[in-house]
């Protein structure tokens, strides 16, 4: 049975790997500066996909770690962008 | 000083324990001082608090809320990968007249709304008494201000007014 | 690959639910790349941000259950943590697409007016 999930968890990596590259794609010829933000955000929940199938492959639990603080710190940063993107500062006096 | 609800410590400390990845004594007794400092600190900085009754409502909610998240994911994918026959998707701005003025109830529609693919929450007026929400398969404007208003907003004003 | 044999139980629920969350993420950027405006494309990886994270959380949370031999529930936390965080990510992002729209056409239409005006005034003298 675990040859089903091996090819399943294959499958899965490559989708996120696929949805990563057209994300990219979207950041470079994006045509404003919104679109870039928004590629950026789906950059980073399908990096944070890709790091929990590694731990699932590895069998070990010390990816998860990484992905909450990819969540936290992509989080941080696409909040950060898209209010500078609002008045051109992010934190207003 | 204010009584704090129990509810908040107890999910603090349910959220410790999942974060440790344990239920030993010494985290619980640990996790339960920590969420009490936190929440003696955190009921200075936001003096406003929740009233929440009738749980069954919410937990109805969420599984209506399950759904509805998997149907919409449905229909935007057939509208991505362009399985929609030969009509025209047109996007478009929906003003929702909103009757709810709780902030906690506003904060829990704003989740259902954005996580449900094809709506965003766009904007609240200032008085919280019009919601502009962003559509992306817009074909019957009324059937939408029904839907956020009858599955969404009466169960949310049941819960917390 | 895995070097653990996983029980039936827990493989192939896990098989099911990571082929739909990858099949749901890699449509909701295709979304991203084909839908032709930028509120259009908004929806697009809000599918991957709900259904595909959860999918894939759910897969993660059984087979580490089924590894360790007890219930594993700390992957419920990135669920919870993105589901709370996305609205205000959407809310900021969009309030700021609203926003450079309209600075845009405005400064479009003052240009085309100065234009104008110019035109206009060749044309007297």
């Amino acid at each position: 049975m675990n040859a089903v999930l091996d090819t399943a968890i294959w499958f899965a990596q490559a989708c996120f790997a696929i949805a990563t590259a057209l994300a990219a794609i979207r950041v470079i010829q994006g045509p404003a500066a919104q679109d870039r933000v928004l590629a950026f955000d789906t950059m980073y929940i399908n990096g944070m996909l890709s790091l929990l199938m590694l731990g699932m492959r590895s069998s070990s639990s010390a990816y998860f770690d990484m992905a909450l603080l990819i969540a936290l710190f992509g989080f941080a940063g696409s909040v950060a962008l898209a209010k500078f993107l609002l008045r051109g500062e992010v934190i207003e006096p | 000083m204010r009584r704090v609800p129990p509810v908040f410590l107890c999910v603090l400390v349910v959220m410790w324990l999942l974060l440790n990845n344990t239920i030993s004594l010494g985290h619980i007794v640990l996790g339960f001082v920590l969420s009490a400092l936190l929440l003696l600190a955190a009921f200075r900085l936001r003096p406003l608090q929740p009233t929440m009754r009738r749980f069954p409502v919410l937990v109805r909610l969420f599984f209506d809320v399950l759904i509805d998240i998997i149907r919409s994911n449905i229909g935007v994918a057939r509208v991505v990968l362009g399985l929609v026959g030969e009509r025209e998707v047109h996007a478009g701005f929906i003003h929702i007249p909103i009757d709810m003025r709780d902030p906690h109830g506003f904060a829990v529609l704003a989740m259902i709304i954005t996580a449900t693919p094809g709506t965003i929450w766009v904007e609240l007026t200032d008085d919280r008494t019009e919601l502009t929400i962003h559509v992306l398969d817009l074909i019957d404007e009324q059937e939408w201000i029904d839907r956020i208003k009858g599955r969404y907003e009466r169960p949310l004003m049941e819960v917390f007014e | 690959m895995t070097t653990f044999d996983y029980p039936l139980w827990a493989s192939v629920p896990a098989s099911i639910l990571l082929v739909v969350g990858g099949l749901v993420t890699v449509i909701g950027s295709i979304g991203l790349l084909r839908l032709p405006s930028f509120f259009m494309r908004m929806h697009g990886p809000s599918m991957g941000n709900t259904l595909g994270t959860g999918c894939v959380l759910i897969a993660s949370m059984i087979l580490s259950s089924a590894l360790l031999g007890r219930p594993v529930m700390h992957e419920i936390l990135i669920t919870v943590f993105i589901v709370t965080v996305s609205p205000v990510t959407a809310m900021i992002l969009m309030r700021a697409a609203i926003y450079r729209t309209r600075v845009n056409e405005e400064r479009r239409r003052r240009q085309e007016q100065l234009a104008q005006g110019e035109g206009s005034r060749a044309s007297d003298g």
